[in-house]
């Protein structure tokens, strides 16, 4: 068969970096090709290259044998081109047929479309697909998942033959990434090729024909699924052996740090979140909040930072009460925090890296004598965690949100860390990191683990939470469904658990049964 | 084909790219200055006079001489306290627009204290009218604070509206309770020499304007070298973060409503006892309004506040005097400020556009 999208030799650079340098690509009909390669590898400019959002320096592209020179997005639409983006393009207000047509001529101008007639058209086909969304549904009411089935069905609807997809299950939760796969697998199924960018191995294995990795913005190779495995795309990703399951000591947990006792909190629309929640975690242990998204961990997290009040029950540091204290009370009892939203909530970003590094310490000694801000001294812790994290930043008076998700975190995890706590609350501290930063996170968290330090981690990532935890807290719908340690632990169990269901008696005794 | 041109175009934003922010000021602010007087000249044309000569008149009678600018810096004087203080509000992003009517109140506090108070030495009268202002002003300031601490409310209306309710009740007291006994006018009576502020140096140069000078680098020094500017700034700039960071969010609501009303009160007291020396039912040149617009392209900037007030005070003079001596209507002047301004403004969001 041959090749649908033929591009040899792309070459990009932008001032300062070169983004591809000689680049050769190629999809052909009906399979799906994913593009691997860390943030910064430059996958992202060779896609908006194809799509025609950037113009290449040299190098060629064709499209069904044919050269092609797009000027913008609307020639590789005509070329039957769709693209997906990892931050979605949809007017909230309106609905999903409304999006659809938006930008589009109408066929009966200066009137819109009529949007039953629309409605039927993408029920058609969303159901040769398997999309499954209501056309008249308003966007703000779709969840994630449904909302990038939007997206895709956009591209169909204007007749895309070659999708584009920009690291789509990065703002999915497991369940829908299955389902999302499934999706994809059924588009190829009927005809259309695809083009999947991500850094997630297990996925581009299950899903890919072949694979190309990029790195440093150069094709390091091209391999068929089928003759490769997740260990040799990890070194060819990353240039060297990556150790993804890493040996870690046995915890061994000291005295109780945070305690949570029968804990409930309101959501923001004034429902219940959390019920009754009650947990404690040790000096020198990891206990992990394992949970699909949205069961009332954004909830908890912020009531234990102090963001959130709770409605009833205790949190206890170090045998001091502090429910209900604001968030610079709870840092004085030296609980530390790695929030989820590490743009939005972790670190100011138009702030210098600096200024960044010392944030909630700013008006303390030595960074504040007399009243009046020490700035060398500022600079100097900047300059020491900057290194000491390998934050890579041409400067620490950078603004901090130019820095790459992995350097923010870094960068977050430097500052908490600094701040000498008890406690630290990590919240999804790896979640859209390549596989560098994972590694880097993953091993700081449990060095921190075993100098004694009482780590809450909650992550959706159940692989995550299987490596690291020491033991293991299942959360449905503001509810702890139960703890298990990590030695007994089993991902189906675990799994069930996730979707509500608890067995009735104690799993020792039952995992076999379970199992045949 | 077309890549060379492209090439070139990318070279030339990359000089907006890498400049700092006070590049970027130095850059947009004279060239938009120049741009509106441009427009400016075309007007005079159209007015029958000469740009040229228009123009000269304009700086020699504004910054010409020591004592035009003098005349400059006390005309610059409650433009630059109101600008100084709402530059700490709108660090915090919290947009008072209520400066007007802070400005009222204080002139209304500052008055009191300076007619009922001649009894007193002047070094503790004068000192006691100022304080008068600060209150009167931070008064007027905490009203929107509790409003929108309290329930919420958008501080641009109800700082917006609070402005009228203070011009109404001095044009209330001017021509009711307070008026000039004797008087037919809707003003008060005039303050005696003691309530004056004194003047400095031999010159007309006043006590109010050294202390608005003077808080210039105080003011820079509470922005850029305390906690406090900070906190201001980090509340300013993501809300969400400051909180996560254990910063009292309401708390510097509170501060940026309280500090920019107490300057604007203090600029009220001022100019009642300098220029106007009695209430009346305008006591202001749309101060408070002005002083929304010289913060802004001041950049918060307290020295860059200090200039664009200058600038202002200069321009509103040198158009006074095109009155004056060629006979070019008012309006005319105000149109040629107006132009200005809003050059200033496209030329700087045009280059802010390009260096993003």
């Amino acid at each position: 068969m041959g090749s649908i999208v033929e591009m040899q030799g792309i070459i990009k650079s932008f001032p300062g970096v070169t983004a591809n340098a000689g680049v050769d690509f190629d999809l052909k009909k009906g399979e799906i090709h994913s593009l691997l390669g860390e943030n910064g590898a430059g996958k992202t400019t060779l896609m908006n290259i194809l799509y025609g959002l950037y113009k290449q320096d040299a190098g060629t592209i064709s499209i069904n044998g044919e050269q092609v020179n797009f000027m913008n997005p609307s020639d590789a639409i005509a070329h039957g081109l769709g693209m997906v983006h990892q931050h979605f393009m949809l007017v909230q207000r309106f609905s999903v047929a409304e999006n659809i047509i938006l930008g589009q001529k109408s066929s009966r101008e200066p009137r819109i479309d009529d949007l039953n007639l629309i409605g039927k058209k993408l029920t058609e086909i969303s159901d040769l697909y398997g999309l499954k969304v209501n056309p008249h549904a308003i966007i703000w009411t779709l969840s994630v998942g449904e909302q990038q089935r939007v997206e895709i069905l956009k591209a169909l609807y204007r007749g895309a033959q070659i999708l584009i997809l920009d690291e789509p299950t990065a703002v999915l939760t497991p369940q829908e990434v299955k389902e999302f796969l499934e999706i994809l697998k059924r588009l190829t199924s009927e005809g259309k090729s695809i083009i999947f960018i991500s850094h997630k191995l297990s996925e581009v294995m299950e899903i890919s024909d072949r694979i190309s990795i990029l790195r440093d913005g150069k094709k390091i190779e091209t391999v068929f699924a089928k003759d490769t495995n997740e260990r040799d795309l990890a070194r060819m990703m990353v240039g060297r052996e990556v150790n993804t399951n890493f040996e870690k000591k046995v915890a061994e947990p000291h005295e109780v740090r945070l305690q949570v006792e029968h804990l409930c909190a309101n959501n923001n629309r004034g429902l219940e979140a959390l019920h009754d929640v009650s947990f404690d975690v040790r000096a020198g242990e990891i206990l992990g909040i394992a949970g699909v998204a949205g069961n009332g961990q954004n909830e908890l997290e912020e009531v234990l930072s102090g963001l959130r009040k709770s409605t009833s029950g205790k949190k206890i540091v170090c045998g001091k009460d502090i429910t209900n204290m604001p968030p610079h009370k709870v840092g004085i009892a030296r609980v530390a925090h790695i929030p989820t939203d590490r743009y939005k909530t972790g670190l100011i970003s138009d702030f210098m890296i600096s200024e960044n590094a010392v944030l909630q310490r700013i008006d303390r000694e030595p960074f504040t004598k007399h009243g009046s801000l020490q700035w060398k001294k500022i600079n100097e812790e900047a300059t020491s965690l900057v290194k000491r994290f390998g934050v890579k930043t041409p400067s620490i008076k950078t603004k901090a949100g130019k820095l790459s998700g992995g350097n923010a975190q870094k960068l977050i995890l430097a500052r908490e860390l600094a701040r000498d706590p008890y406690v630290l609350i990590a919240a999804q501290p790896t979640r859209g990191l390549d596989i560098s930063a994972i590694e880097y996170v993953h091993h700081a968290l449990i060095e921190q683990r075993d100098l004694g330090m009482a780590i809450l981690l909650f992550s959706t990532e159940l692989t995550e939470i299987l490596s690291l935890s020491d033991r293991i807290a299942v959360i449905y719908e503001g509810r702890i469904i139960g703890i298990i340690n990590r030695e007994d632990a089993d991902i189906l169990e675990i799994g069930l658990m996730m979707a509500g269901i608890k067995r009735p008696s104690s799993t020792l005794e039952q995992t076999g049964v379970i199992e045949s | 084909m077309n890549r060379e041109p492209s090439k070139i175009q990318r070279r030339r934003t990359d000089i907006f790219h890498t400049a700092s922010p006070t590049v970027l000021n130095l850059i947009s602010i004279p060239s938009g200055i120049l741009l509106g007087l441009i427009l400016g000249a075309v007007l005079i044309v159209i007015a029958g006079a000469d740009p040229i000569a228009s123009y000269k008149i304009m700086f020699s009678s504004s910054l010409g001489g020591k004592n035009q600018i003098i005349e400059t810096l006390i005309k610059a004087c409650p433009l630059l306290l109101i600008g100084l203080g709402l530059s700490a509000s709108f660090k915090a992003k919290v947009w008072n627009i209520g400066a007007e009517g802070q400005y009222y109140i204080g002139a209304l506090f500052g008055w009191m204290v300076g007619m009922y108070g001649t009894a007193l030495p002047k070094p503790v009268l004068i000192p006691l009218m100022l304080t008068a202002g600060l209150i009167g002003g931070s008064l007027w300031g905490l009203l929107p604070a509790i409003l929108k601490i309290k329930n919420g409310m958008n501080v641009i209306i109800s700082t917006l509206m609070l402005n009228y309710i203070a011009i109404l009740i001095v044009q209330y007291l001017a021509r009711g309770p307070l008026q000039e006994p004797g008087g037919f006018l809707p003003r008060t009576a005039k303050l005696e020499r003691i309530a004056r502020m004194p003047q400095m140096f031999g010159t007309r140069l006043h006590l109010g304007c050294v202390i608005a000078l003077l808080l210039v680098p105080v003011v820079y020094y509470i922005f850029t070298s305390t906690p406090l500017g900070f906190k201001l700034r980090a509340v300013g700039s993501n809300p969400k973060v400051a909180k996560y960071a254990g910063f009292n969010v309401n708390l510097a609501i509170f501060i940026a409503l309280i500090f920019s009303g107490a300057l604007a009160g203090m600029a009220g007291t001022i100019e009642i006892s300098t220029a106007y020396q009695r209430l009346q039912s305008s006591i202001s040149l749309n101060y408070g309004f002005n002083g929304v617009l010289i913060a802004l392209l001041g950049r918060t900037n307290p020295w860059g506040v200090l200039l664009t007030s200058i600038f202002f005070a200069a321009l509103t003079i040198g158009v006074e005097n095109l009155h004056v001596v060629i006979g070019l209507p008012v309006s005319l002047s105000d149109a040629i400020q107006a132009l200005v301004v809003l050059s200033v403004m496209v030329v700087d969001s045009y280059i802010r556009k390009k260096a993003s």
